[in-house]
This record gives structure tokens, C-alpha cells and sequence, in this order.
């Protein structure tokens, strides 16, 4: 059944992949450029006030970085999942034709957000400019197109799989993740005037799917990635994978109970919530068990560096972006005060990039690899430490200014002031909270300078002057 | 129905821990197949408690409920006070005192509060402003938004107007001509009926019984 390629050759499944990556950068590009603009209106409110306001500057930003992330991982499972299997993906034009719709859904998308903006309070509006929900603030139509899409995907990998009649441990974990990231996004597509049950539900999509449903996802990409990176035996990454799913879904479905604390929902979400969610760092620290082992293992030589370091930067920033930072506020007594503060988006900054941003940038590179140079031991070149030290450097210290903002928000706002809109004012006024929202600007232009490098290093990675007729046969 | 926290947790993990054993019997901790069965039962354990949880949760945060007040309530008085056993400030619904100088049904309060979720949700207030305390932290939390005494204190006479409500609509109309920090929120066009409606979501939404959140709201005592 299985199709060997020869050296240099890639599936069509694969060809599909790169082109899932290149718009996924482009809009990561987008991601930065939104966060930077409103990330500037905090220390010049008039910029932009009344054309291009905050609202709109932080939904695209936001919503790119879902939509970016998305892409990424399909990518990452087209360009794995013919590998794993040793066949073509089935419904490659199905594939071809989900890829381009999804695009010009986005650019639809984006153009109503950006020309429109808002509209009247009805219907409409949720179904054709916006929902208004923070994450998925994608109008009504665009959803049943997401849906449809994943959808699709799914089909794929499954069609993929029977017809290959070989279903490995991580295409099981995969098929049975897509189940749940299909069904669950749907649970964001209803309308209530309850605000406590519209919460409800939107959890799961923002934890459930993103905190879980991801998480899985990425750790089935990572176990393929590792596989062919540094060759750990299946056994062993399989087993890794199932302890990791056991512990995230473990801790991560009851761990949504710390989301429900104070959305109007009953006191044993208190004690439940809690509980489960400091145990939820546990999954992340196994991995940064197992990375470090294998890269020592390999002392820290493998035939593509920068996916080993970008490798090796996922397992320690899930661990501290997602389990330190979350943990950091995840109990009760804390977030009582510390909840809808700038604690919270420095969480996400850290959690986004630790867990998903360097794990697409591992597949990336290991895709350029095999794109540019398949026949090079050595896959290097000189930027990609830059890109990796300054990015890094970037995403922390971003995340470090809106610690300190935050906590000098969670102290004169909620634990002196009482909340109220003169004690938002206050702690926005604050030395502390300014200088946080100066530093945060700072890094933020520092993240978007690393990102043009990264950017510049992916294009040019692997790219010499010595090219042989074989590897201009390797490109599409 | 009360559920006692502790024992789901020690029911779920224990329940995860034996039922895993027992289907991995035969094979070490270390096999493949030990910790395959550890990620099936735990899914499944934990789903299964999670949409236990959600039919008693959502029984319990249907509006009119002791939690989730009925839409109605816009017609009452409502304050917050402290519960000196439980620690925590708990929103109190007074008198009937009307909104916007009438007296709203079922129906009609119903209809005004869903307007104000709409106009909410189309202009992305969430975008800036946390709610319940989540969202953007571009502009204050809007939990308690009805109850803050900035409305009283300030804005009733920035407007000219005579009621509390009436001052939020002309604000919420006219938030550029009104500034309260050097951070301003944007003309959003809302309509009078807009304004109106948003005002009763806000009013509604602070009655809600929160555990406590924020914690001594506006110093209450």
C-alpha cells in the first residue's frame, strides 16, 4: 500500500502544506502589525480614535492569530500525516478547494471588519459583520464555513488512514482530537440574552478548544515532528502521547472550572476549578522532561537545528507560558483580585507562543528542509538564532510588562479601589501600570523587528548558490 | 442540588485511577497500552462529570433563577451587600422603583434586555471593556458597571439628566462628548432604543450573583 517517494519528491499533501504555512505567516505578520497598533493606543489614545478604534485593532489581532494558528497545524498534519501513513492524503482537491475558501472567507472577513467595523444591534449583524464575542467575534456565516472546513480536514485524515489500512497511535489521537475541535467550535454558535449561559458555552471554545482540543493537536504534530527530527523510536513518542492526552484531557476538561468562577455559575466550580487547574501545569512539565531528555540524548546535534531549538522552545514555553503564568492566577483566593486584569493577556502572550507558535515554527523549518536541501546533513544558516533569541526575547518581554501592569492593576484597582470605573482609571494612571504599557510597546516593536527576520531567514534558509538540478526538482 | 466538590474530585480521580488499572491489568505502567487506556477512561470520566455538571450549573443560571435573576428586575431596586458568613458581597433586589419612569412585563423587559445583548455583541463592547470580567482590559469591567457611583456622582450632571438612567443612555449615546479620562470610548452610534436597551443589559447583568466578584465593590459594606 505504501507509496515510497524518492529522495527530494514530496506528496501533493505536502505541496498543500507549504502554502498552508505561507499564509499562516503572512497573517501572523497581520497578528503583530494589529497588536502593535493598539498596543500603541494605549500610550496615545487619540491614534486612529474614531476610524481605526481599539476595538477593531484587537478583534483582527486576536482573530489572525486564531485563524494563523488553524493553518499552521493543518499544514503541519498535511505535511506528516502522507509520511505516516506512506500514502497520499485522499481528497487532496477536496484539500486544495477547503485551502482557498477558507482564504477568501478570511479576506471577506477581514475587509467587513476593517470597512464596516460594527452594525446595528440585531441579527444581522451577528450573522454577517461580527458576533461580538471576544476570540470568536467571526460573523455567524464564517462559522458553518470554520465547521465545514475542519470538517473536511477530518474526512481527509480518516479517509486517509482506512484507505491506507494502517492507523498508527497518533493518527488515532488525531482523528479522535479533530472530532472534538469540530464539535466543540459549534458550541460558540448560538445566541442568548443570558450572559452567564452565553459565558458558559464560549468557554468551550476558548478553554476547551484552545486549551485542550489544541493542545492534543499540537502534541500529535510535535510526536510526528520528533519522530523524524531525531528519530525516537514510535514506541516511545507514542507512549509520551498518551500520557500527555491522559493528563490534559485529565486535568483540562474539569480545569475549565476555573473559567467559571464568577460568570453567575454555582460555588463547587470554586473548589473543582481550582483543583484541576493546578494540576494542569503536570502535562507540561512531563514534556519538558521528555525534550530535554531527547535533545540530550542527541547532544543537542540533529540535521535541522533551528527545528530542533524552536523544538525545545515549545516544551519550555507551554510549560511557563501556559502552566507557570496560568497557575500563577489560576486559584480562586488569587483571581478573585487578579481576574480581568493585564495578568490575563500576559498569560495568553506567553501560553499562544509557548505552545503553538514554536510548534509550527519547528514544522516549518523541518518542511524547508526537505523543500530546499534534503540532501544537506546540516540544515542551517546564519539568521535563524537571531530570529530565535530575539523573538523569544520579544514574547517575554512583552509578557514581563504586563505581569508588572497587572499586578499594579490587581492592587489600587481591585484590592484598594473596589473595582469601580474611578479605580480603573487610577491603576491605569499608575507609574507602574505606565511604564508596563511603555515596555510592552518597546517589545512589541522588538517582537515585529524579530518577526522580519524570521521571516527574511525562512525565505532565504537552505537557498545557496549551489543548487543542484535535484533539488530545483524538490520545489513544486 | 448541592455537589460537594471534594468528592467529585476524589470520585473522578479515583475512579480514573482503578477503572485504568483494571483494563491495563497484564501490562506494565510503561507500556504503550497502559497509558492508552489511562487517556480513553480519563476523557471519558472527566466529560462524562463535565456534562453532569453543565445540566445542574445550567439549571442553576437560568434566568429568573436564585443566581440569575429574571429580565424584570429592571423595574427593581438593586444593591449589594456584604454576606459577613460567606465573605463575600452578594447583589440585594429592593422595591419597585420602575425604569426609565415605567414599569416593564415580562415581555417587554425581556425584549429590552435581549436588544441591549445585541447591541452589546454588534458594536464588540467586549473588545475593550471586560464583562464579568472577561474581554479586552482597554476600558473598565462592566460587571457592576448600574451600581458604580461615578454615574450619580459625575455623569448625572455632565448630561443635565434627572435619572441615573437617563445619564447612561445620553453618555452611552454621546461617550466622545463626555470624556472621563484622557482614554475615550468611541462615538458607536447607538440609536435612543440602543441606549436604552444597553442600560437595562447593564442593569440586569449587575444583579447577577457573581461569588463575589469584583470583591467590595465600591467599598460596599
Amino acid at each position: 500500500m505504501t507509496q515510497a517517494l524518492p529522495q527530494g519528491k514530496l506528496y501533493e499533501s505536502q505541496k498543500l502544506a507549504l502554502w498552508y504555512f505561507w499564509v499562516a505567516l503572512a497573517l501572523f505578520g497581520a497578528q503583530v502589525l494589529f497588536g502593535l497598533l493598539a498596543a500603541w493606543q494605549y500610550l496615545d489614545p487619540n491614534f486612529l480614535y474614531g476610524k481605526l478604534n481599539f476595538i477593531t485593532n484587537r478583534m483582527l489581532h486576536i482573530n489572525a492569530m486564531i485563524v494563523w494558528l488553524l493553518l499552521g497545524f493543518m499544514g503541519g498534519v498535511y505535511w506528516f500525516l502522507p509520511l505516516e501513513l506512506g500514502r497520499e492524503v485522499v481528497g487532496i482537491r477536496l484539500a486544495r478547494f477547503a485551502f482557498f475558501t477558507l482564504i477568501a472567507a478570511v479576506g471577506i472577513v477581514v475587509l467587513v471588519y476593517l470597512l464596516v467595523q460594527y452594525g446595528p444591534g440585531n441579527a444581522f449583524t451577528l450573522w454577517f459583520i461580527t458576533e461580538g464575542r471576544e476570540y470568536i467575534e467571526a460573523p455567524r456565516w464564517a462559522d458553518f464555513g470554520i465547521v465545514a472546513v475542519m470538517a473536511i480536514f477530518l474526512y481527509n485524515v480518516v479517509a486517509t488512514a482506512l484507505k491506507a489500512q494502517r492507523i498508527t497511535g497518533v493518527v488515532a489521537v488525531l482523528m479522535f482530537d479533530l472530532v472534538a475541535l469540530a464539535g466543540l467550535y459549534t458550541a460558540g454558535m448560538h445566541y442568548t440574552p443570558n450572559i452567564s449561559m452565553d459565558q458558559y458555552f464560549w468557554w468551550w471554545v476558548v478553554h476547551l478548544w484552545v486549551e485542550a482540543t489544541w493542545e492534543v493537536l499540537v502534541g500529535s504534530i510535535m510526536a510526528m515532528a520528533l519522530m523524524h527530527l531525531l528519530g525516537t523510536p514510535r514506541r516511545i513518542v507514542e507512549t509520551w502521547l498518551y500520557l500527555e492526552v491522559a493528563l490534559v484531557f485529565g486535568t483540562g476538561i474539569l480545569g475549565l472550572g476555573h473559567h467559571y468562577f464568577w460568570i453567575g455559575t454555582p460555588e463547587y466550580w470554586l473548589g473543582l476549578g481550582g483543583f484541576f487547574s493546578a494540576l494542569e501545569p503536570i502535562p507540561l512539565v512531563a514534556m519538558v522532561v521528555h525534550a530535554v531528555y531527547d535533545a540530550g540524548m542527541h547532544r543537542m546535534q540533529t540535521v535541522n537545528q533551528p527545528a530542533l531549538f524552536w523544538a525545545i522552545a515549545q516544551a519550555f514555553g507551554n510549560f511557563i507560558g501556559a502552566g507557570v503564568w496560568g497557575f500563577m492566577q489560576t486559584l480562586p483566593q488569587i483571581n478573585l483580585y487578579s481576574h480581568g486584569t493585564q495578568l490575563a493577556p500576559a498569560h495568553g502572550h506567553l501560553a499562544f507562543f509557548g505552545a503553538y507558535v514554536t510548534a509550527i515554527l519547528t514544522v516549518i523549518y523541518m518542511a524547508l528542509h526537505q523543500v530546499r536541501r534534503p540532501e544537506l546533513p546540516r540544515f542551517d544558516s546564519k539568521l535563524w538564532k537571531w530570529a530565535f533569541v530575539l523573538m523569544v526575547v520579544g514574547i517575554f518581554g512583552m509578557s514581563a510588562a504586563m505581569t508588572i501592569a497587572g499586578f499594579t492593576q490587581t492592587m489600587v484597582e481591585r484590592a484598594i479601589g473596589g473595582s469601580t470605573w474611578q479605580a480603573y482609571i487610577d491603576a491605569q494612571q499608575h507609574p507602574w501600570f505606565q511604564n508596563g504599557m511603555v515596555w510592552r510597546f518597546v517589545f512589541g516593536v522588538f517582537f515585529l523587528v524579530s518577526y522580519l527576520v524570521l521571516l527574511w531567514d525562512l525565505v532565504t534558509i537552505g537557498k545557496g548558490e549551489a543548487r543542484t538540478a535535484k533539488e530545483v526538482g524538490a520545489h513544486d | 442540588m448541592e455537589i460537594g466538590w471534594i468528592e467529585t474530585t476524589i470520585g473522578a480521580l479515583f475512579a480514573t485511577v482503578v477503572l485504568t488499572l483494571w483494563l491495563s491489568r497484564g501490562s506494565g505502567w510503561l507500556e504503550p497500552r497502559f497509558w492508552r487506556n489511562a487517556a480513553v477512561v480519563s476523557s471519558l470520566i472527566m466529560t462524562g462529570i463535565l456534562l453532569y455538571l453543565t445540566i445542574d450549573s445550567l439549571n442553576q443560571i437560568r434566568e429568573g433563577s436564585a443566581r440569575v435573576p429574571a429580565y424584570t428586575v429592571i423595574n427593581k431596586a438593586v444593591g449589594l451587600k456584604r454576606d459577613y458568613e460567606k465573605r463575600r458581597d452578594i447583589p440585594v433586589i429592593g422595591e419597585e422603583v420602575g425604569f426609565f419612569g415605567k414599569l416593564w412585563s415580562e415581555k417587554e423587559a425581556y425584549a429590552l434586555v435581549n436588544k441591549g445583548k445585541m447591541t452589546l455583541q454588534s458594536r464588540n463592547c467586549m473588545d475593550c471593556h471586560t464583562l464579568l470580567g472577561n474581554g479586552a482590559y482597554f476600558a473598565p469591567d462592566l460587571t457592576r458597571a448600574w451600581l458604580d457611583p461615578k454615574w450619580e456622582t459625575m455623569v448625572k450632571s455632565m448630561t443635565g439628566k434627572a435619572t441615573k438612567e437617563e445619564a447612561m443612555a445620553e453618555w452611552l449615546k454621546h461617550p466622545d462628548r463626555y470624556p472621563t479620562f484622557v482614554r475615550r470610548m468611541p462615538n458607536l452610534g447607538l440609536t435612543d432604543e440602543e441606549a436604552m436597551a444597553l442600560v437595562a443589559f447593564l442593569k440586569w447583568m449587575s444583579a447577577i450573583d457573581t461569588n463575589g466578584f469584583p470583591d467590595r465593590f465600591a467599598g460596599v459594606q
